[in-house]
């Protein structure tokens, strides 16, 4: 029997609601006394010398309240990296200053120069179309090769466009080069990472407020952390106290990673309210949003794998140029790095590896974090090439995984790119595949799909990730400028029904339905009384967001630790109300009781006690009952899984069509698994999107091709097959109360290998052996080239 | 988007008047214009909507003839114009029901966007476009990429399209737009086979004229295999090169006519 409340059920989510009826509030839909709208200028060339912007024309126009330029923050901070990478000589990354508003020099499409405040929002365009900008083109800088070789720079103080050279890890080079030397069989694959848009549904907007009475700023903001956000704002660029800023963080309509970062739009509002004494509000267009969210992957690499003629693997050695594009956006050098390169081993017993990894400045837009962030970029280069090796060996693909993997036994297992994995069963998730996918029946359904005409193929593969962002020992060591802990209050009212301050932000995820699961389950109370409050820094303790499939792994494990304390607390309080020993009030399912008695009193009895505290030893307890936890996890949890695809090839035309996705993933416990199959299929649909559909393109000048959804091709409905997705095979995580691992990215990390995979089976399978890789997306012109060159 | 103002008139006459202020254009189903006026890339100073006008809307079919109000919706097409299949179902695989309930043949043949359906299937029917002032032969009417025979404030007021024996249009979509990389809509008359391309030519809308005398003279999928199309005047961008749109006109084709039966 499912249960129907508590830990392991399926109550559906409840901010759908409002979501679905309108009723939620986002950043755009909350409107303030006095307010005025900002509008960008932005850069029309990817890059050029600013050599004069004339306001005077725009500052007249009706409504217009300021104009400010990049002239008006040369004396604040700018927007910094949150990683520090070193180079393999020892060099610190190249960090060039990445300003409020472009002074100087503009780098690339969209690039904002200069702001309008005006009354409305329409007088602010009218008057940033009046700007006066004298921008020297200068030659772009796009192809991240030729920005290597020399020539153009996208920064020139700092002389280079790379911003570093990274060896992962440097003291298995010589033996990963040697084995590779000396091995029976080498596998080569070079393939591209293709460059994403996020494409958020809700556009990044911020609102700036600034109280003269109290000299308090307030800024809302699209953010996945609104605690960071104001870290950022404060310490690095403008300068306030943080004390001075409240950051707020309402309904946000997705982010994928794309609004884990500061922009410079919310500190231009800040910045502007002050002056003004007036809100300010900025809502970016579905255009603006194309040219300046931070766009996610853009590698180029070449993967080689080493190993016996049976398969057994000897080494992999990967060199990889990552795009981070025209400035450091603030995880953009951990992502291609530490978010990439320690997962190189993936679910293998490979004895070494070494990854290279030079961090390149283009004339593009900023890239970062973006669903997965580096580990989808890990598991597409392996598993690929993975494949590849087993049709040069003539082997079964998913026999030369098993052979390869690590055994259930080996846990915790010290896996060759430098992570110890805690816990894990592949050989279990592929048998579950095979049976899920019915891999056996395969061939026949090849026969059925030749007899149509077309090619039908099958693509496996399998996937390992860190989640549970991050230990703040081990990234400290690493370079992480921060620590990845989370924090939670659990705040239980006189009443009884319990408010939970979180510090994960929820824009999608189902937070304001599955925490209170855990806690209901621990208090033994009716989840319907638990709230969770985010999003706020004036109402939550602190917190460092949501990304990296962190919330349940890290700010969950806050809940209970915080929930432990009010158990704890509330013990005493019980005992003392029924004149027990604290070591004999026994806890469970909402009551507390006296072992061998029949004492006993309810939660809410306890809670009212706490409130009300008449005869109450308060020299032994304060009143009150309300506990905060910090948590910071002590390793990474490591989900995985083994997917299948299964697609059919119309040789005419090249299209490729799903036919079938089966999905088979440890996730650890499950809290909610409804929830979690939810996230799986939007997972899905972005690996999917990535691999056939999805294609962010500049031009030799720099200009974006696909700025808009009539040439960004996004997966819809009808591109999707019905999914099987199974998330029964658990070894919960060691280290996490919860035993939890994370779930949010596994889709979108496992799925473009098996896309690829299937393509290219089917194209064997029709004759076509000698295409041995499609770069993705496999679009249908691709495909269709791939089979008549 | 700037200001503009807005007119809705009932009559042709109307918008005809309202039309000849400065700076008015014609408004049908917004669907290409409000976009680009939300990006400020059009600047009218007056709509005139014409989706008021009870003249400029409906299907009616008499003597082998579909006649189509300027203003009729594809939605309204797609429902109405039972009597020519291969056209209804084009009409109906345009865009997303948004853009079907809103959007209006006389805006499509107006705008004659290169990868826009509706044009195929004017002049793959010889259709004649009528306009407030004369009539046009589909034939003289496409004037390469966005251009047409209209003068600046002459309204489509009507479509007739001689209904074929049998029909199709194929659609390969462009995977970003859903707008056609390659359509070809087929058309057999007892006079010939018609063949007209979309989507896939830097000229615009055209007739594969090799395609009709070979379909002409053997009414079957196979009787195009022979042929090819010249991939010069292909479009190439970054959804198909251009030998890549020339092999979809031929398997379009091909397809068209075995749908058509
Ligand atoms: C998301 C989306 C998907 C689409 N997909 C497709 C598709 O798959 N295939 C396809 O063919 N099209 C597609 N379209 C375009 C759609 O069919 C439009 O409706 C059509 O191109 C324009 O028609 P409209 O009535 O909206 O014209 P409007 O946008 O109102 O006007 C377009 C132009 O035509 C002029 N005009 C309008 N009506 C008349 C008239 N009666 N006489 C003279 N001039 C007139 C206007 O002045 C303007 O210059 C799509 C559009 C969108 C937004």
């Amino acid at each position: 029997m499912p249960k129907d409340s508590g830990i392991g059920a399926s109550p559906k989510r409840r901010e759908d609601i409002r979501f679905l009826t309108g009723l939620g509030q986002y950043t755009d839909d909350i409107s303030l006394t006095g307010e005025t709208h900002a509008v960008f200028a932005r850069s029309q060339v990817a890059t050029g010398i600013i050599k004069s912007i004339d306001t005077s024309a725009a500052e007249n126009m009706p409504g217009v309240l300021a104009v400010f330029t990049g002239d008006d923050f040369v004396d604040v901070g700018g927007n910094p990296a949150g990683w520090l990478i070193n180079s393999r000589d020892g060099e610190p990354m190249k960090e060039p200053k990445r300003p409020v508003l472009a002074h100087g020099k503009v780098r690339h499409v969209g690039d904002a120069y200069a702001a309008v405040i005006a009354e409305t929002a329409e007088q602010a365009r009218d008057a940033a179309e009046a700007i006066e900008a004298d921008i020297d083109e200068q030659p772009a800088v796009v192809d991240m090769k030729s920005a290597l070789a020399g020539g153009a720079l996208v920064h020139d103080e700092i002389g280079t466009n790379q911003c570093f050279d990274w060896g992962w890890i440097e003291d298995n080079r010589a033996a990963t080069d040697a084995a590779i030397k000396s091995a029976p069989h080498v596998t080569t694959l070079e393939l591209v990472n293709n460059r994403l848009v996020p494409n958020a549904m809700e556009p990044r907007a911020s609102t700036g407020v600034f109280d003269p009475g109290t000299g308090d700023y307030t800024l809302y903001t699209t953010s996945q952390n609104p605690h960071l956000t104001r870290l950022l704002i404060c310490a690095f660029v403008l300068g306030i106290p943080e004390n001075k800023l409240r950051v707020v963080a309402p309904d946000v309509g997705g982010g994928f990673g794309s609004k884990i970062y500061h922009y410079g739009e919310e500190a231009l509002v800040l910045s502007a309210a002050k002056k003004l004494g007036r809100p300010v509000r900025w809502t970016a267009s579905r255009s603006e949003s194309f040219l300046t969210d931070a766009h996610g992957r853009d590698h180029v690499t070449k993967i080689e794998i080493a190993c016996e003629k049976d398969g057994t693997f000897l080494a992999f050695r990967t060199e990889t140029m990552a795009n981070v594009g025209a400035y450091l956006s603030n995880f953009s050098t951990a992502t291609p790095t530490f978010l990439h390169g320690t997962l190189m081993a993936g679910n293998y017993t490979v004895p070494t590896l070494y990854v290279n990894v030079k961090a390149v400045f283009t004339n593009t837009a900023p890239v970062d974090a973006y669903r997965g962030a580096g580990r989808p970029e890990a598991t597409y280069s392996l598993e690929r090439a993975i494949d590849k090796c087993a049709q040069e060996l003539g082997m079964d693909p998913l026999a030369l995984r098993r052979k390869n993997f690590i055994k259930p036994d080996q846990f915790p297992y010290a896996a060759a790119a430098g992570l110890e994995y805690d816990t894990g069963n592949y050989h279990a998730l592929v048998d579950k595949l095979e049976e899920l996918a019915d891999l056996s029946g395969f061939e026949a359904r090849r026969a059925a799909t030749k007899a149509t005409g077309k090619l039908r193929g099958i693509g496996v593969n399998t996937y390992i990730e860190a989640c549970g962002i991050a230990p703040s020992n081990l990234v400290g060591v690493l370079g992480s400028r921060v620590g990845l802990y989370d924090a939670a209050t659990v705040r239980v009212n006189a009443t009884g029904n319990i408010s939970v301050m979180v510090g994960a932000h929820s824009h999608g995820q189902g937070h304001e339905t599955a925490f209170p699961q855990v806690v209901a389950d621990m208090l033994g109370i009716d989840e319907g009384s638990i709230d969770i409050v985010h999003g706020d820094t004036s109402k939550i303790p602190f917190g460092m967001g949501t990304y990296g499939s962190r919330s349940l792994a890290v700010c969950g494990s806050a809940v209970v630790r915080a929930t432990e304390k009010i158990i704890n607390k509330a013990k005493k309080i019980a005992a003392h109300m029924m004149e027990a020993s604290e070591q004999d009030v026994e806890f469970s399912e909402g009551q507390f009781s006296i072992a061998g008695t029949d004492k006993s009193v309810g939660f809410g009895d306890v809670a009212l006690k706490a409130y009300i505290p008449h005869n109450f030893p308060i020299e032994d307890i304060e009143p009150g009952l309300e506990e905060t936890a910090f948590y910071d996890p002590a390793n990474f949890t490591y989900p995985a899984g083994a997917y299948a695809c299964e697609v059919e090839v119309d040789p005419d035309t090249g299209k490729v069509t799903i036919d079938r996705f089966t999905a088979v993933d440890d996730f650890g416990n499950v809290i909610n698994p409804m929830i979690v199959t939810g996230q799986v299929h939007g997972g899905l649909a972005q690996g999917i999107g990535q691999a056939l559909l999805e294609n962010c393109t500049y031009d030799e000048n720099g200009q974006i091709l696909s700025a808009s959804f009539m040439d960004y091709a996004m997966p819809r409905a009808s591109d999707l097959p019905l999914y099987t997705v199974d998330h029964s095979c658990q070894t919960p995580c060691t280290h996490n109360p919860l035993g939890v691992k994370g779930c949010g990215e596994a889709g979108a990390i496992g799925s473009p290998p098996a896309v690829v995979n299937a393509v290219i089976n089917a194209l064997h399978s029709g004759g076509h052996t000698d295409v041995t890789h499609i770069d993705m997306p496999v679009s249908p012109a691709r495909v269709w080239a791939a089979m008549n060159s | 988007m700037y200001d503009f103002s807005f007119v809705k008139p009932g009559t042709v006459a109307d918008a005809v008047t309202a039309l000849a202020s400065e700076d008015a254009q014609a408004l049908g189903g917004g669907q290409t214009l409000i976009p680009t006026m939300k990006q400020r890339l059009a600047s009218p100073a007056k709509l005139v909507s014409l989706t008021g006008i009870a003249d400029m809307q409906g299907v009616s079919q008499s003597g082998g003839v579909l006649s189509i109000g300027g203003a009729t919706t594809h939605a309204a097409v797609s429902a109405q114009a039972g009597g020519f299949a291969g056209l209804a179902a084009l009409a109906g695989g345009i865009g997303d029901p948004a853009v079907r309930n809103r959007g209006t043949i006389g805006g499509s043949l107006a705008n004659n966007d290169p990868a826009a359906c509706y044009p195929s299937a004017a002049l793959a029917t010889g259709a004649t476009i009528v306009t407030n002032t004369r009539e046009i032969a589909a034939d003289d009417f496409f004037q390469g990429l966005f251009e047409t025979a209209l003068d600046e404030g002459e309204i489509i007021t009507a479509v007739h399209m001689p209904i074929p024996e049998a029909s199709n249009y194929q659609k390969f979509e462009q995977p970003a737009s859903r707008f056609a990389l390659v359509g070809v809509f087929v058309a057999k008359y007892a006079s010939g086979v018609r063949v007209a391309v979309t989507g896939a030519s830097e000229g615009g809308v055209f007739r594969w004229s090799e395609a009709e005398a070979a379909l002409g003279a053997n009414f079957s999928p196979d009787a195009v295999s022979g042929l090819s199309v010249a991939p010069g005047d292909m479009i190439e961008d970054l959804h198909g090169s251009k030998a890549y749109r020339a092999h979809l006109v031929k398997v379009m084709t091909s397809r068209a006519v075995a749908a058509a039966g």
